[in-house]
């Protein structure tokens, strides 16, 4: 299988989605970032039982603090999917290029990534 | 243990409105037990302000410094060669953190980014409940171990008022009536007959309305022991 995600996802692994934190994704938008998602396993199949729940709640805090700055919540999502389902991980980053695209370049300027 | 919430984003930024280069102030004590201004608190808060500010087109530079607690003289000392370097220092302690550190360095403005609320726990995952007063004169032990000064809206110590029920206060159905729990607590203890003593009027001495207090150990004061 030979399957396409578009170029401007730049993937940043871990180990569990729930290793990723709050500041990781305030860090990204920061440094310019048009915006980020999480794609954990599937609810309920987190191999370290509920990884990728927290990572949900604090994408959910994360949209709330870009609400609170006036930027689009959109910029930050959370996604579940299985790791056999290579299909689906090329339609989310699509989805997701997508979404950022009709909201246009981040509002935070002077940034240090393009 | 000492609860605080954090300021919203808006008012901390209004107040250092005009300044670039700010220090912003965690602490090791309550605060990061209340998951308000402990280390991750400031890091969110730091970035928060950064974005808020490139948003804006304006200029910033954060740094950020947890210290063990900013109610102790010797760690406050622990910023003293780099605190004079910043237009404004936000501290995210309680409201004791930002008087220490301005009593300290007399030549920097010191922010509050928490509203200091309660001295309490946390009765489950992200929800503290006021405990205590803090009224210097501790009685607990007459109420069956609860706290009628810090928990009855009224700070009644002779029982319920007539404002109680179901086990509510009259204040707010959401706020139990800590009279009604002291009851039913004796009862349940078979000690009903504890509560009908009555009790010489509390002075208020010792709490507050003193003024302000002052503790001395005086076999600290002279030294160590
Ligand atoms: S009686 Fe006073 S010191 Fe004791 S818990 Fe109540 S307010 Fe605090
Ligand atoms: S209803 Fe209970 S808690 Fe509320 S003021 Fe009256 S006695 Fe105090």
């Amino acid at each position: 299988m030979r399957l396409t995600y578009p170029a401007e996802v730049k993937i940043i692994q871990v180990p569990c989605t729930g290793r990723v934190d709050i500041i990781h994704l305030l860090n990204a938008m920061e440094d310019g970032a048009d915006g980020v998602y999480v794609a954990g396993c599937l609810e309920g199949e987190c191999h370290y039982i509920e990884g990728n729940l927290k990572a949900k709640r604090k994408v959910k805090y994360v949209k709330k603090i870009l609400e609170e700055l006036g930027i689009e919540s959109e910029r930050v999502e959370m996604y579940n999917l299985s790791s056999a389902q290579g299909a689906r991980f090329a339609e989310i980053a699509n989805e997701m290029v997508d979404q950022i695209r009709q909201l246009g370049p981040t509002p935070i300027k002077n940034s240090n990534a393009a | 243990m000492i609860v605080a919430d954090r300021k919203s984003l808006d008012e901390i930024l209004a107040m250092v409105e005009g300044d670039k280069k700010i220090l912003l102030v965690g602490c090791k004590g309550c605060v990061t037990v209340c998951n308000t201004g402990g280390l991750k608190e400031v890091e969110i808060l730091a970035s928060s302000m950064k974005i808020a500010r490139k948003k804006a087109g304006k200029e910033i530079d954060i740094d950020t410094h947890v210290l063990e607690r900013q109610c102790d003289r010797e760690y406050v000392e622990q910023i003293s060669e780099t605190v004079n370097d910043y237009d404004a220092v936000i501290s995210m302690a309680c409201g004791v953190g930002p008087q220490f550190l301005s009593e300290a360095y007399k030549e920097q403005k010191f922010y509050p980014a928490v509203n200091t609320t309660f001295f309490g726990g946390a009765t489950e995952h992200g929800v503290w409940e006021e405990r205590c007063a803090g009224c210097g004169t501790c009685g607990i032990h007459n109420f069956g171990g609860l706290c009628p000064i810090a928990r009855c809206a009224k700070s009644l110590l002779h029982g319920p008022c007539g404002g109680s029920s179901n086990g509510n206060c009259e204040i707010n159905k959401d706020t139990e009536c800590i009279w009604d729990s002291i009851v039913r607590k004796k009862m349940e203890q078979g000690q009903l007959e504890d509560l009908l003593g009555v009790k010489g009027a509390k002075s208020w001495k010792t709490a507050r309305d003193g003024g302000p207090r002052r503790s001395i150990r005086e076999e600290l004061v002279q030294g160590n022991i």
